[in-house]
């Protein structure tokens, strides 16, 4: 098996420059657009690294509906970012997040290497003594699949898994249906409200 | 050979990056954002042979399905300028 490892640096370097130009764009449009590119370039990234199903989950949540949801947000605000001031106060909150989440991942066992835990592979976790043995050993054997984590989602964790697709469709639904939302009560006048404002919008209900 | 495979879908990656940061028309940039999800399901399909492993050819399957959907939403966007209403009302 070649190694992978120029190919995933080069990735990287990509959604890097990404980054750097949705922070300097000006034209939400166009940072809609990267921001969907960027999702595409982690989910490579991912398949690349073995994590299908984050991939998956990346692909469809990051690229297909956060983008069309970004788009819903563009079409009730300007298509142009206000000029601001450079401000270097969030940048080092965001520096200093960013290194306390680097400094996190420190204590996982690192990339593809073996744990000292009693499963080699799975590191010193906790979850790996107990849950762990019974998946790796019932993944062959029960389902036949190759990828555990693809077996552990989406059998061993059905249930749980398709209640996180309810619940990640819901909050997409809702976010529609407000989004369509004042278009709608446009058309009704409130208690209040002067109901000659809406004479032009009236008519096109009776079409 | 995969890896010559993989060297172009990479440059062309690196293009079609390039046609979305310089536009110039949310034309351009559509295409060159739709272009780049071929280029990831290339990407995928490719790296599979790479390594080894083609089943990974079913995510890219799904990759192509989710890039027409976000696809069409963009383009319902930039026809009309919003994705709530219908197309009558919207091009009113």
């Amino acid at each position: 098996m070649p190694d992978l490892l120029p190919i995933e640096a080069l990735l990287f370097g990509f959604l890097l420059a990404t980054a750097v130009v949705i922070a300097r764009l000006r034209d939400l449009f166009a940072a809609a657009m990267l921001t969907g590119m960027f999702s595409l370039l982690s989910a490579g990234l991912f398949t690349l690294m073995d994590a299908v199903d984050v991939a998956f989950t990346e692909a469809a949540v990051g690229a297909g509906i956060s983008t069309v949801l970004m788009l819903g947000t563009l079409a009730l605000t300007s298509r142009q970012e206000n000029q601001q001031p450079t401000r270097l106060m969030p940048f080092v909150i965001v520096l200093l997040v960013g290194a306390a989440l680097v400094w996190g991942t420190l204590d996982m066992p690192a990339y593809g290497s073996p744990g000292t835990g009693p499963i080699p592979a799975a590191g010193n976790a906790v979850i790996h003594h107990r849950v762990a043995p019974d998946y790796i050993r019932g993944t062959q054997q029960d389902f036949g699949l190759p990828n555990i984590v693809t077996a552990v989602l989406g059998s061993y964790r059905g249930y749980d898994t398709l209640g996180e697709t309810a619940v990640i469709f819901t909050a997409a639904v809702g976010v529609l249906l407000m989004l369509s939302g004042p278009a709608t009560r446009r058309r009704e006048p409130a208690p209040g409200e002067n109901p000659q404002a809406d004479a032009t919008v009236q008519p096109e209900l009776d079409q | 050979m995969f890896a010559a495979a993989m060297a172009g879908v990479l440059v062309t990656m690196l293009l079609a990056l390039i046609a979305a940061v310089r536009g110039p028309t949310v034309y351009d940039r559509i295409l060159a954002v739709n272009m780049f999800g071929t280029k990831t399901v290339l990407l995928i399909a490719v790296s599979g042979f790479l390594a080894g492993r083609p089943e990974f050819l079913d995510l890219a399957l799904v990759y192509a399905l989710v890039n027409f959907i976000g696809t069409v939403a963009v383009l319902k966007f930039a026809r009309f300028g919003n994705l709530g209403s219908d197309a009558r009302r919207s091009s009113r």
